[in-house]
């Protein structure tokens, strides 16, 4: 049992360390490496939270299909590294009324969620500890094609539609 | 076994920081990585809720999720191609046109 806790803030670790390296970053190919790092850990989360499926599609559909695509147009596009100095002078965020509303809007979502996480029952016991994990394929395919069989159409009609959509928009006009 | 609040602050943390990507930002490019960050904070926070009540739909919710990211990533990356076309800049602040 111990191993698992260290294994979860191994991977707790790595997820939230890339996703602030994308942040912080101002070369964007470094920002989506460290993201690719930051879905790895997801994954090893997954794994965690008994959803292999869900682990191998992280890495397939996420760290792979997507991630790549980013870094086709991030090379394409041969993106250059924010200007600091730039930032400095031309962000709104240093306007002072959009400073001062963003500060309170922060700080009450904040306590909101506190608020919230402070509320929600079985928040220290050990996770699902009462219930079995459902992380069988068959069960997940079974509930996919038959209580979201709606659902899933209609994504198929979704990815189509934004199939068409980046093609018609990236392609180049010849008029 | 690591317990629920575990993966929420953890869920919470990770959004927080794609959503501060989205406002600190002046990169079209980062701002879609931000988003992609937040849309996989809430997908752990569904996986952990499914596991905590033993159902299978928050795994089934964060795999329809995904679907939604990839055909968000295609037509965003598309967007951000043609506006780097108009523009030859990706600065969000160089895409006022519509603005009033």
């Amino acid at each position: 049992m111990a191993s698992e806790a260290l294994l979860f803030y191994a991977f707790a670790a790595a997820t939230v360390i890339g996703a602030i390296i994308v942040v912080a970053q101002r070369n964007p190919v470094y920002s989506l490496m460290s993201l690719v790092g930051s879905f790895f850990g997801l994954c090893g989360l997954y794994v965690l939270l008994e959803a292999p499926f869900l682990a191998v599609v992280q890495i397939i559909v996420y760290a792979g299909a997507i991630m790549v695509l980013f870094l086709f147009v991030v090379m394409v596009l041969n993106v250059p590294r924010e200007d600091a100095a730039e930032w400095d002078r031309s962000h709104p965020l240093f306007r002072p009324m959009a400073m001062r509303v963003g500060a309170a809007l922060a700080l009450l979502l904040t306590v909101e969620l506190g608020w919230a996480l402070s509320r929600t029952p079985g928040l220290t016991a050990p996770i699902g500890e009462d219930r079995p994990a459902v992380s069988s394929m068959a069960e997940l395919g079974r509930v996919l094609f038959t209580e979201y069989m709606f659902a899933f159409e209609v994504t198929s009609i979704l990815i189509i539609a934004a199939m068409v959509g980046a093609v018609v928009l990236s392609r180049k006009r010849d008029d | 076994m690591i317990p629920l609040g575990h993966y929420l602050i953890l869920s919470g943390l990770l959004f927080a920081i794609g959503a501060s990507g989205v406002f600190l930002r002046r990169n079209v490019l980062t701002l879609l990585m931000s988003v992609e960050i937040m849309l996989n904070a809430v997908n752990l926070a569904f996986v952990a809720f499914g596991r905590q009540l033993g159902e299978v739909d928050g795994q089934i919710i964060t795999f329809f999720v995904m679907t939604v990211a990839a055909a968000e990533a295609a037509v965003g990356l598309a967007l951000v191609i043609g506006l780097f076309r108009h523009r030859e800049s990706l600065n969000p602040e160089a895409f006022t046109s519509l603005k009033w």
